[in-house]
């Protein structure tokens, strides 16, 4: 006879010392875990539960300026930093930590239009309706973390007079050239006041301009004609041109795809186009109700933010039609610029009542450092709402957001229009000759031709 | 499927020990993927269809993981009883294992004799940790099996039918003669169930935090224990029963009745799921195997059936009595009669069970329940002189998971898990014949034909409509009311035609069918004298 019994001594079991930690066992098998779907499926529900409670987006306002904000932009070589210039022509440097103005330069006579930072976060370049370019020198990193918020009455380093308003200005990455856009699009150097290149392409003024991060040479520019074009450095003349049906507000390059660039369009629609292929938008990202001022990509390419005229800034996938997240407060007026912050965690929107806002990225993100275990947990309920987003209780809970009423209103609107027209649509093809009438995808409807 | 099986080529290469060591591998990956995957071949979408494989892929490789963490990494071994030479195990007495194990193994055979207020009923906490006895004459017990101490001893001085632990040690509930009631560890009274009744039997599940009992009157109520909400209250109309068991698996509790039926019930509907004739006779006691699929039950014509759950099928006939059955965690199935206890096996895997050991106590005491330890070779037997306890060598898992029953649990641990216990608390309609149903999403249903109350009310518009057309008025002595009367209804009738030769048709078809049908019925030998037809 041979027999064995399971016999466990209290001493391999438990701890030795009572500063030790716990031993503990894992035994998957499935047998005794009754009923582990429907607990999962339960654990699932409360995460989306839990997420929706502790969304609290809004970080803070940043107030200081006196009027509108009109632009913004990024110290890439500093994570607090954050430029932004106003409609009296104000430019301030805000540190976003402590949410106070560190540094204000004395600015332009008019609306500053456009503010971009060198690479190596040193210069800064702003324009204005006042018909100059100008270069200013970027406080230091010792002066910002200092107490007393100095009013850096610096001069600028230079300034470049030009014979039109600007529109908008974008440094080039890794290199010292800088584009504006007005009349014409103009490439300036650091040491020139005179523009080593001008491109101009049909008659009306350009407003936006973005440099392609992956090729430093590449930039695309959206005018007031409707079009979006796209510039080679190297050679002299403007490569390709797109006319869609309504003027492009704001463009922003995929950084980790940057062959793929993202227009905010007047159309309350986002669009987001590979640059090699211009005949059919890549996606179509919709749910704004008014016209998306402004765009800007995650460092991590995986999403964007956009602030709109209907007074909420929306993130989306970058590859999804429906925005993910929106934002909206009382008090915040028309969003006329917004930015993601360089650690993809923050995203600033400026707007018409002169607050800067600071919100999290993600709604319900805890911030801080986070323990082993409570960053497991965070882990684990993210892939539960992912494994039963499709159930329609889980969905219902992720989805539902509060909408201002009339945002709300305009939405349910705009989908009844749409519906309206699809209807109509279907309509008119039924009732003639098959094949007279093609629909065309959604993707290609609002592009009116591509010009090389 | 994830798993991507290493057939072919690199198998032939590996040495036979290796290979081996495979094979076993797959057979536990097979366990650790619950099922089989989705079948992707049918999906049109591409972009669903990366993204499930990717998912049935992650899938793979976490069973994988778990496999290996199986083989490799847990800490204890099964027990095992072999015979040798021309030794059989069911003639292995207590005594002679008793010999061979070790010391502290050896302690957890002993007797209590308690004469005076048995019989005697018993309940492991899910740990195993703890037991709670209670005297049919009203002696309640809360042993620590570990150290063997007594935590609380009292005496109610009633009628005691049954006892349970609720969700931890803290808590047990005891059905007394009038009205279930809860104690706490230290034995102070919390709760007393008045609504319950003169409960015979009680039940606890532990995923829903529901406290089920059936009464004297056949009156079975779902009572959540977190809130003191009366979930359900049935009348089972069935008659009086002590025959209750919940399911593990999937939360269904079954009753079984003297007529030799066995019922299912779940919270959510008065009416039960399942209705299995089991026996002809009544029926003396049920076990359900922990992974949900086996049954057993005995019935007073002595015999022990073991059934498939998921066909509902008889798979086994075993003759001999039982008047309490129980399975153990590894599939050991104990039943106990008078005073003798045999335990069955199922040693060959195809869900055939046969002796494996058998054990006799003192002649005269009667034993009227069996319970094996969780996570335990130990069966605990409850009988009219007090309560025993025998080895039982591989019924119990030998390797716990400390998050979900730690026999070595801390305070502390268990304040966290009743706390996360009670976060993953589940609605009592998550209670259902198949749990894997939860979690899906229910297919589109295509539209079945209009009803007759439809088809009613649709003709029931027209004619609405029809009555309501204006009449155009026409030349003189055409417009007389009289007139008018008979164009209206002629418009009527005329708007119901087209339904009622619908309806007409429909039933000429249903004749028709109804003809055939009985024309096939007949045998041939009989159809000569079929009815025939009047031109015939």
């Amino acid at each position: 006879m041979k027999v064995k019994v399971i016999s466990r001594s209290t001493d391999e079991f438990t701890r030795e010392r009572s500063q030790d930690l716990q031993r503990v066992f894992h035994n998957f098998d499935p047998n005794l875990r009754t009923q582990e779907k429907a607990v999962e499926y339960q654990r699932a529900l409360n995460a989306a539960k839990l997420d929706k409670i502790f969304a609290r987006p809004f970080i803070g306002a940043m107030d200081g300026h006196i009027d509108a904000v009109s632009c913004m932009a990024k110290n890439p070589n500093y994570l607090k930093g954050i430029f932004s210039g106003s409609m009296d022509g104000d430019i301030r440097l805000w540190d976003i930590a402590n949410r106070r103005t560190v540094c204000q330069f004395p600015g332009h006579q008019g609306a500053v239009r456009g503010l971009t930072a060198s690479t190596d976060g040193s210069t800064l370049v702003s324009c204005g309706t006042d018909c100059t370019v100008r270069l200013w020198n970027v406080p230091v990193a010792t002066i910002m973390d200092s107490d007393n918020s100095s009013d850096c009455s610096s001069e600028p380093r230079a300034v470049y007079m030009g014979e039109n308003a600007f529109w908008a200005v974008d440094h080039q990455w890794n290199g010292d050239l800088f584009a504006t856009a007005g009349a014409q699009v103009d490439i300036w150097n650091h040491n020139r006041s005179q523009p080593v290149n001008s491109f101009k392409w049909g008659t009306d003024s350009v407003i936006s301009v973005r440099f392609n991060p992956g090729e430093p040479n590449l930039l695309v520019t959206s005018a007031s004609d409707r079009s979006i074009m796209l510039y080679d450095l190297r050679v002299s003349s403007p490569a390709r041109k797109l006319i869609m049906r309504t003027k492009t507000n704001s463009i922003s390059w995929n950084p980790m795809e940057p062959m793929n660039f993202t227009a905010a369009n007047e159309d309350c629609n986002c669009y987001s186009y590979d640059a090699r292929k211009l005949e059919e938008a890549k996606c179509v990202h919709k749910d704004h109700v008014s016209a998306v001022m402004d765009i800007d990509f995650s460092p991590t390419g995986r999403e964007f933010v956009t602030g709109s005229y209907d007074r909420t800034v929306r993130i989306f996938q970058y590859n999804g039609g429906h925005s993910r997240e929106i934002y909206h407060t009382k008090r915040m007026q028309r969003v006329f610029c917004v930015k993601f912050s360089c650690d993809a965690s923050y995203v600033i929107s400026g707007s018409d009542d002169t607050n800067l806002r600071l919100w999290k990225a993600k709604a319900s993100e805890q911030l801080g450092v986070l323990l082993p275990r409570e960053q497991k947990r965070h882990e684990y309920n993210e892939a539960l709402k992912n494994r039963y987003k499709h159930l329609p209780e889980v969905k219902r809970i992720v989805r539902h957001r509060h909408l201002p009423k009339p945002i709300y209103k305009a939405g349910v609107l705009r989908r009844v229009m749409i519906e309206a027209e699809r209807r109509k649509d279907q309509r008119r093809k039924a009732h003639s000759a098959p094949g007279s009438i093609v629909t065309e995808p959604m993707r290609k409807r609002r592009i009116i031709k591509e010009v090389d | 499927m994830g798993v991507k099986q290493e057939n072919g080529d690199p198998e032939n290469i590996l040495p036979p020990i290796e290979q081996e060591l495979s094979h076993e591998l797959d057979t536990k990956v097979k366990k650790y993927l619950r099922g089989e995957g989705a079948n992707l071949e049918v999906l049109k979408d591409k972009k669903l269809k990366g993204q499930l494989s990717v998912r049935e892929d992650l899938y793979g490789i976490s069973a994988k993981a778990a496999a290996k963490a199986e083989k490799w990494l847990m800490p204890s071994k099964g027990g095992y009883l072999e015979a040798e030479g021309i030794e059989k195990t069911w003639r292995i007495k207590q005594d002679a294992i008793n010999r061979e194990v070790d010391i502290s193994s050896a302690k957890n055979q002993y007797d209590i004799v308690l004469p005076d207020f048995g019989p005697y009923t018993l309940d492991f906490t899910s740990s195993g940790r703890y037991m709670a006895a209670a005297g049919r004459k009203g002696h309640l017990a809360v042993v620590d099996m570990k150290n063997m101490s007594l935590i609380k001893e009292m005496q109610v001085r009633e009628t005691v039918r049954d006892i349970l632990f609720l969700h931890n040690e803290l808590f047990f509930a005891a059905a007394q003669k009038k009205y279930p009631y809860i104690y706490n560890r230290d034995g102070v009274e919390l709760h007393c169930l008045k609504e319950h009744g003169a409960v015979t039997r009680l039940q606890f599940l532990k995923n829903h935090f529901l406290l089920v009992s059936i009464n004297k009157f056949g009156q079975l109520r779902y009572q959540d224990v977190t809130m003191g909400e009366m979930i359900s209250n049935f009348r089972t109309g069935l008659g009086r029963t002590d025959v209750m068991l919940a399911n593990p698996f999937n939360g269904v509790v079954a009753l079984g009745h003297s007529g030799g039926t066995v019922s299912m019930w779940k919270p959510t509907s008065a009416v039960p799921l399942v209705k299995m004739l089991c026996h002809p006779g009544p029926i003396t006691a049920m076990a359900f195997h922990p992974n949900g699929n086996l049954m057993a039950t005995s019935g007073k014509e002595k015999k022990i059936k073991i059934w498939d759950l998921r066909k509902f099928e008889v798979l086994q006939n075993i003759p001999g009595h039982a008047k309490t059955l129980d399975f153990s965690q590894k599939g050991l199935l104990a039943a106990g009669t008078g005073s003798y206890v045999q335990i069955l096996g199922d040693f060959s895997g195809s869900r055939i069970y046969s002796r494996y050991m058998g054990h006799s106590i003192v002649k005269g005491y009667q034993i009227g329940k069996v319970a094996f330890r969780p996570y335990e070779d130990v069966l605990g037997i409850g009988h009219s002189m007090g309560w025993s306890s025998i080895l039982i060598p591989g019924s119990g898992e030998p390797n716990f998971d400390t998050w979900l029953a730690n026999p070595f649990e801390t305070s502390k641990q268990r304040r966290e898990k009743e706390i996360h216990s009670l976060l993953d608390k589940l609605p009592p309609e998550t209670i259902m014949l198949d749990p894997s149903k939860i979690g899906t999403v229910k297919s589109a249903k295509k539209k079945d034909k209009p009803t007759k109350e439809e088809k009613e009310a649709e003709m029931e518009a027209v004619v609405e409509a029809a009555k309501g057309t204006a009449i155009r008025k026409k030349t003189k002595g055409k417009n007389k009311p009289s007139k008018i009367a008979v164009k209206k209804k002629k418009i009527v009738e005329r708007a119901k035609r087209p339904f009622l030769e619908k309806q007409m048709e429909e039933e000429n078809v249903a004749k028709k069918k109804q003809k055939i049908s009985e024309e096939i019925s007949l045998p041939t030998a009989l159809q000569r004298f079929a009815r025939k037809k009047a031109t015939a």
